[in-house]
């Protein structure tokens, strides 16, 4: 288990690899659909939000406010990532994020990227919602509430030894392109082949 | 049935944050075939503590709600429009008190305006009997999952699936493969062999009703369910898609009429955080026994 805490430094980004397990403690900002296609198409980040160093959370956390006011996260997993696909690598150059955080891994845009800027995807477990709120020490801030709807806008949370696996690295890897490529060929073994 | 609005909530509270008891146990089966050490394991044991905390807190399993899908099994008579009423302003409660999450967005505004009601939401399917039991069964079904779902017309001539079982299992397992780890597996399959477009995925959705472990009366089909899971996990993607042994904790398939021109296999995947509850409700709507 590597321990990391942000802002994360390239040269820390750049010694994980495939495989290696992580607790993260620090900051994370959630964003998903609404927010990558808004920061694809030119919008800016809210004031006091940095991403230099930090860390993005595909999630919509299940947030409620408390007795005191105070807003407190119930549930919060990751979302599927590949639909940030087509807009995360231009996040990553633009923003110099050095972590995304979701579930089901990303496509070739998005490993290249983490290649050329130095940034890893980190697969957190899909659905396991209680686990993952129970890492959430705070939150400190919420952007777009209503531009977006809670689900959709960025929370920024304090988060003690999240766990998750690192899937895509800054080598060029990812084990979802491997395990695909090993899956495809052992199904290929069960089914008789297709005549042309 | 003036306790009807409070037995609804409760059905929505404990399909969200209590997994059902039969996927619970694959669940801890799955968790023994696995290597430990692997990440694959790992997962598994988070998924494992995950099930235990939310029931604990009562919190839901997993952020995203779901879909909301209500399964009524109703006596003649049942005033339905009465029924969907109730049944909206439970939804509405059970987000307030976080049981859902505000998770139902107008499709053109893109507003989500934190009820959970709207067009189409919640989703209710009514069927009459002739007994004097009300049921209601609830699933809700998280948007991974349902991304991954797919439908196939066959012949499918590149995955040279014929319409025959073989063709069915062809691209019942291409599905699987798709998928990988992004409908957040383990896994469960519900799959519809006929139908139209539409139907085909209302059936494959009812197999979700079924337990894990029964077994299909229809010996082709629960052959081939057999043979599914057996492949599935035969071909490594394992947990999260992390690789390991398990790819799927269950395929269940009903078979229904088609017109002779359409040949559909509507395959629905649902998550290991597998939320189905449903209860027989009394003649004031009081929960009278729990159904899973």
């Amino acid at each position: 288990m590597t321990l990391l805490s942000t802002p994360i430094t390239e040269e820390t980004i750049r010694s994980l690899r495939v495989g290696d397990e992580v607790a993260l403690t620090g900051i994370v900002f959630t964003g998903r659909d609404a927010i990558h296609k808004y920061l694809h198409e030119g919008g800016a980040l809210p004031p006091g939000v940095s991403l230099k160093g930090g860390v993005i959370y595909h999630c919509g956390p299940v947030v409620i406010k408390d007795a005191s006011g105070a807003w407190k996260v119930v549930a919060a997993g990751p979302t599927t990532s590949t639909r940030e696909e087509p807009y995360q690598w231009q996040i990553i150059r633009d923003h110099g994020v050095r972590g995304v955080i979701g579930k089901g891994g990303m496509g070739p845009k998005t490993q290249q990227a983490c290649k050329e800027y130095g940034c890893v995807y980190l697969h957190a477990v899909g659905g396991a919602a209680q686990v993952l709120a129970e890492c959430v020490q705070k939150v400190r801030d919420v952007y777009f509430l209503e531009k977006f709807g809670s689900p959709e806008a960025i929370w920024e949370l304090e988060v003690v030894k999240f766990p998750a696996v690192v899937t895509i690295d800054a080598h060029g890897r990812s084990l979802h392109e491997e395990v695909f490529k090993a899956s495809a060929s052992a199904l290929s073994r069960h089914v008789q082949p297709v005549a042309h | 049935m003036h306790s009807l609005l409070e037995s609804l909530i409760e059905i929505i509270r404990r399909t969200s944050a209590e997994i059902p008891d039969d996927v619970h146990q694959a669940i801890l089966k799955s968790l023994e075939n696995e290597k430990k050490g692997t990440i694959a394991a790992s997962a598994l044991n988070i998924i494992e503590r995950n099930i235990e905390l939310a029931k604990r807190k009562s919190q839901p399993i997993c952020q995203d709600t779901g879909s909301v899908l209500f399964y009524v099994d109703a006596p003649i008579g049942l005033d339905q429009v009465a029924f969907e009423e109730t049944a909206r302003e439970a939804v509405k409660q059970a987000t307030k008190k976080g049981y859902l999450r505000q998770n139902s967005v107008d499709s053109l505004t893109g507003k989500n305006d934190g009820t959970n009601c709207g067009p189409g939401a919640p989703t209710l399917h009514f069927h009459q009997h002739r007994g004097s039991e009300l049921r209601v069964r609830l699933v809700l079904k998280g948007g991974g999952c349902e991304n991954v779902g797919a439908q196939y017309s066959l012949p499918d001539e590149g995955l040279g699936a014929n319409r025959d079982l073989d063709g069915c299992r062809r691209v019942i397992l291409d599905a699987v493969l798709q998928a990988q780890g992004k409908g957040c597996g383990p896994g469960i399959l519900g799959v519809c062999i006929g139908g139209d477009r539409a139907t085909g995925f209302e059936w494959s959705k009812t197999q979700f009703l079924r337990r894990l472990e029964d077994v299909n009366p229809v010996p082709e089909l629960a052959a081939l369910e057999q043979e599914i899971v057996k492949t599935a996990n035969d071909l490594g993607i394992g947990p999260m898609g992390f690789g390991g042994s398990t790819t799927l904790l269950g395929c269940k398939i009903c078979a229904v009429n088609r017109v002779p021109a359409s040949y559909f296999v509507s395959v629905s995947y649902m998550c290991w955080a597998y939320r189905r509850q449903g209860a027989t409700l009394d003649a004031d709507g009081r929960i009278a026994g729990w159904l899973y």
